[in-house]
């Protein structure tokens, strides 16, 4: 079984190939890491995976369903409903406090107010961010905001968690932190992980890395 | 040098000095006693440290060991001068790649083995950071700090191939 698969995936931005073939399948539940250099593809098969993109040949499966035959619209409540995000900035919405950050992919689902905000509280405690949630992106440290950004990505339980370069604008100590609660979070709600970066050492908390080069999947580090 | 340092704090016996040894410094390679008192006997030997007050009793004869100030001058001086940083420039690593390339062997396949390699130490020592105490974190660092410099090497070295292949197999 696997939770989220490319098969063979093509796609070109005009004249430049992007990705020449990349197959990766990843398991229910498992932290997989894609790394490889600039420009090597890997953030463009992060988004092909999560729907963002649409490939132009190839296949991307989660959860037993074939996503990128969808329409736009079906890709963009799927990816409402089913997949959590972390960007490199933590692209909080500055005008809402953190807690209406992190309760923001319920409101957006229909949850309600009250119910939205009381299921987002229990994750500063468990993030280490209690006292915090009434404070704006502006007032929160890297960090913090991260780690809001990470609540926020998990807090609908989705079925996948995409994460592109999560700690890219972090020191290396509070990137440490965010990847322990990234990994400690999703591994209690088996949330699967997809995660793009290019270092090393953020890299070596998954349980497994891919090298992305020249728009393919590295077989040998695969393997 | 570390069991003399050791000893600096205070008087101790070879049993605790061998337990302090394992606790901070072997990580999963303890210390032998034989290694310990063989040490011990080479410092006494040269005057760095002698042996204090021996306690009678039940067990084996309990000798505690004191520093000397020529021993104590010793741990001054090696905690100060700089270990010298990597005095050696070549590596079995470049070895390979050089010779894999004027054999005509595929240098990059063995490049992404070690890749793979280092990642899977990398993920080994990320889980004993990940559940153990700050000497284990601090020591765990160390490697996965030059693990990841050697990925970069690995990393820079891949893109270069080619032009060191023209170097190598004029």
């Amino acid at each position: 079984m696997k939770a989220i698969e490319a098969r063979d995936v093509h796609l070109s931005f005009g004249e430049t190939p992007a990705l020449r073939g990349a197959s990766v399948a990843v398991a229910p539940g498992e932290i997989v890491a894609i790394m490889g250099p600039s420009g090597s593809g890997k953030t463009t098969l992060l988004h092909c995976l999560a729907g963002i993109l649409v490939p132009d040949a190839g296949e991307i499966h989660f959860d037993g369903r074939r996503i990128d035959t969808l329409n736009e619209h079906q890709r963009s409540v799927l990816r409402r409903d089913q997949f959590g995000f972390v960007f490199q900035f933590g692209q909080l919405v500055p005008e809402l406090t953190a807690e209406e950050n992190v309760a923001l992919p319920l409101l957006l689902s229909g949850v309600k107010r009250a119910p939205a905000l009381e299921q987002a509280r229990p994750w500063f405690e468990r993030l280490g961010l209690a006292g915090l949630q009434r404070r704006r992106s502006g007032e929160l440290s890297g960090g913090q905001a991260q780690r809001v950004a990470l609540a926020r990505g998990l807090v609908a339980r989705p079925g996948a968690l995409f994460a592109d370069e999560p700690t890219g604008a972090l020191d290396s100590l509070t990137g440490e932190q965010v990847m322990d609660l990234l990994v400690a979070s999703a591994r209690e709600q088996g949330t699967t992980v997809v995660l793009v970066t290019h270092e090393a050492r953020v890299a070596a908390y998954a349980d497994r890395q891919v090298i992305v080069r020249d728009g393919k999947v590295n077989a040998l580090v695969a393997a | 040098m570390t069991l003399l340092g050791l000893l600096e704090r205070e008087p101790s016996h070879g049993y605790d000095l061998k337990r302090d040894y394992d606790t901070f410094f072997s990580r999963g390679k303890p210390l032998p006693f034989g290694q310990v008192y063989a040490t011990l006997g080479r410092l006494a030997r040269d005057g760095k440290i002698v042996i204090g007050e021996v306690e009678p009793g039940v067990g084996p004869e309990r000798k505690r060991y004191v520093i000397t100030e020529r021993g104590a001058t010793e741990v001054e001086s090696w905690l100060t001068d700089p270990v010298e940083a990597e005095p050696s420039l070549q590596t079995v690593l470049f070895t390979k790649v050089v010779l894999a390339l004027m054999l005509d062997r595929p240098a990059e396949e063995y490049l992404d083995r070690q890749r793979a390699a280092h990642l899977r130490r990398m993920k080994e020592l990320t889980e004993i950071r990940r559940g153990g105490d700050l000497v284990d974190t601090m020591l765990a660092d160390h490697g996965l700090f030059h693990l990841e410099a050697d990925l970069h090497w690995i990393d820079t070295t891949v893109a270069r191939l080619d032009a060191l292949r023209k170097v190598v197999r004029r």
